[in-house]
């Protein structure tokens, strides 16, 4: 065993040096990705931290521009790769808002399941490579058993267990198989219990509460500030949550609570997210209950491809077939900024149409880039283990971060 | 947003801004959008964000929109946000690719790395800005890449090269085939149609 080496800032003569310089990243497994972060240490405590990003930058943006809007759409399971639906909802609904088209009823209802399905495989990764990051490695292996069955439900809807490319502009892609609403219903009792197991591992855990509670603290006035939203906002007591206040696909119609911290810190951020799992249940299960029959496109084959039967007996359902996988539909010109409440927060997508088959304009609004920007602002003065803490509560993935 | 808000939040940027030259309120899908004069950026942001009656008290998003075909170019979007109203707002300016717009980081704290995507992809300068470096593309990069006459596939390549053991990153792009922008825009109108019900 080695003798511990005490590092002193301050030389013999009483002179205080220069701070130490740590690079951090982009290859350390607590960075969530491939987050580089130059950190200034005062000994253990940070005095300043610059996250550097981009090293996962794709140009999606650029792409998007040359690809039409179906086209476009696959691009949106590849930034949150986490919740791969959410953020392919955004853009869909971004569309449509352009479009002046609503989806029918069943595929909205569709939709708000799988976008509920999509925040638990969210929420269940940031709970558990939080408390990974903390030193504790059963929960993400319990959690990761229970990912595991909701792709299986993503595989089942869209044949991909992660890029779904499932949710599109005008509803969703093909109707549910036979079965899979049973099969979901029958997966919530056991979830439940998971959850409460889940709780009783981390929710008391005196390591667990003493390396996250008053841990990077964010007021609310400086969540404003700095543009938080999502969990990150409701932690420090702010009520608000886009499902409620601007709710999209009929979401006023399901009966659900927004969980709120108190205290602003990497406890009260977990806190809520664990229940905002348990309240996902709750509209899972009611989407299941009261999943209405009907059409899951609109009934527009300017729009939406017409079905596999008719392209092979109807001229007209071929010709239409061959535009829209050749050319694609064209959008009204105009622009649009759509928001829906991502799991990790407000994901908006600012839309420009200048008339023809391509955006003219995607800009990307991604929570993590906003969480993230906040970094040095809640690790300063914090000790280098605390920030580990912090950025697993911050719940940040690099897809859509860099774009 | 619902009409109802959309109308009051009319009125109250009406009384807000009175008759400011240069400010020009439309509307947008879902929303509304206020067109203003590039340098009183900072004072119209500091006005909504302050007075009670607007309280636009988040900014959710600074983006740009490159027109190479315009005068000033560039155009840099705001997207205003009140919890307290439940009202959003796009605010929008002008501006070409030499003079700097005001930095809106002192107004709003999350600008900062906002304004630095926006310097970074379109080359849009912001005054005042208190970290103003390159965010997304590569510390050595050249260029802009989301302005227009920028081409998708960028002017130079990346690679390892084995003799040297290092990564090259400034030889020009080979293409084994020409990038193909198809042209959609063809005489058939039959695609058109969802834009005439919009306008009917």
């Amino acid at each position: 065993m080695t003798e511990p080496v005490q590092v002193s800032l301050v030389d013999k003569n009483g002179k205080v040096g220069d701070p130490f310089t740590i690079n951090m990243g982009p290859q350390h497994p607590a960075a969530h990705g491939v987050l580089r972060l130059i950190l200034e240490m005062d000994g253990e405590i940070v005095e300043r931290a610059d996250p550097h990003i981009g090293l996962l930058h794709r140009g999606t943006e650029k792409l998007i521009e040359h690809k039409t809007y179906t086209q476009a759409l696959p691009y949106f399971d590849r930034l949150d790769y986490v919740s791969p639906m959410a953020s392919e909802q955004c853009f869909s609904l971004a569309v449509e808002r352009l479009l002046g088209i609503t989806p029918p009823l069943r595929a909205q209802c569709i939709r708000i399941l799988f976008a509920e399905i999509t925040r638990l495989l969210n929420h269940i990764l940031a709970v558990t490579t939080f408390a990974l990051d903390l030193g504790a490695i059963t929960p993400a292996l319990w959690g990761f058993e229970e990912r595991e069955k909701l792709m299986g439900f993503y595989e089942r809807v869209s044949g991909a267990r992660m890029h779904a490319n499932y949710i599109r502009p005008g509803g969703v892609a093909r109707d549910l198989p036979d079965g899979l609403l049973d099969d979901i219903w029958a997966f919530t009792t056991p979830f439940l219990t998971f959850l409460d197991d889940l709780e009783t591992l981390l929710t008391d855990n005196r390591i667990f509460k003493q390396r996250t509670v008053d841990i990077g603290i964010i007021t609310k006035e400086q969540a404003l500030d700095w543009g938080l939203s999502g969990a990150m906002l409701r932690a420090t007591g702010v009520a608000w949550d886009l499902r409620k206040s601007q709710p999209y696909d009929g979401y006023e119609t399901y009966d659900f609570d927004i969980p709120i911290g108190k205290t602003g810190d990497c406890y009260a951020r977990y806190l809520v997210r664990m229940e905002e799992m348990r309240q996902s249940v709750r509209i899972i299960r009611q989407c299941t209950q009261r999943m209405p029959q009907g059409r899951v496109m609109v009934d527009d084959h300017k729009i939406a491809m017409p079905e596999r039967e008719a392209i092979e007996s109807s001229m007209e359902a071929l010709i239409h077939h061959f535009k829209l996988a050749s050319e694609g539909y064209h959008v009204p010109a105009g622009a649009t900024y759509t928001a829906i409440e991502a799991p990790k927060g407000e994901f908006g997508v600012y839309l420009v149409s200048d008339g023809t088959n391509k955006p003219y304009r995607c800009k990307i609004r991604a929570p993590s880039f906003a969480h993230l920007q906040v970094l040095p602002l809640l690790s300063k003065d914090h000790m280098l283990a605390d920030v580990v803490a912090i950025i697993g509560s911050l719940d940040i993935v690099f897809g859509e971060i860099d774009r | 947003m619902a009409a109802v808000l959309v109308d009051k939040l009319k009125a109250v940027l009406e009384d807000i801004l009175g008759g400011l030259d240069g400010c020009a309120l439309a509307p947008q899908a879902g929303g509304l959008v206020l067109r203003v004069p590039r340098d009183y950026i900072v004072d119209i942001l500091i006005a909504l964000r302050d007075r009670d009656e607007a309280s636009m008290t988040m900014l959710m998003d600074v983006c740009g929109v490159d027109y190479p075909m315009r005068d000033k170019r560039f155009d840099v979007v705001y997207q205003l946000l009140s919890l307290h109203y439940n009202w959003r707002l796009t605010v929008c300016l002008e501006t070409d690719e030499i003079t700097p717009v005001p930095s809106v980081a002192s107004v709003y704290a999350s600008a900062g790395w906002f304004e630095r995507e926006v310097f970074d992809l379109f080359g849009i300068t912001f005054k005042g800005h208190p970290d103003l470096r390159r965010i997304l593309t590569d510390y050595d990069f050249i260029g802009h890449p989301l302005r227009r006459d920028f081409p998708l596939t960028g002017f130079t390549e990346t690679r390892y090269d084995d003799l040297t053991r290092r990564v090259v990153s400034s030889e020009p792009v080979h293409l084994q085939q020409d990038y193909r922008a198809f042209d959609a825009r063809s005489p058939w109108q039959g695609m058109t149609d969802v834009q005439k019900r919009e306008t009917e």
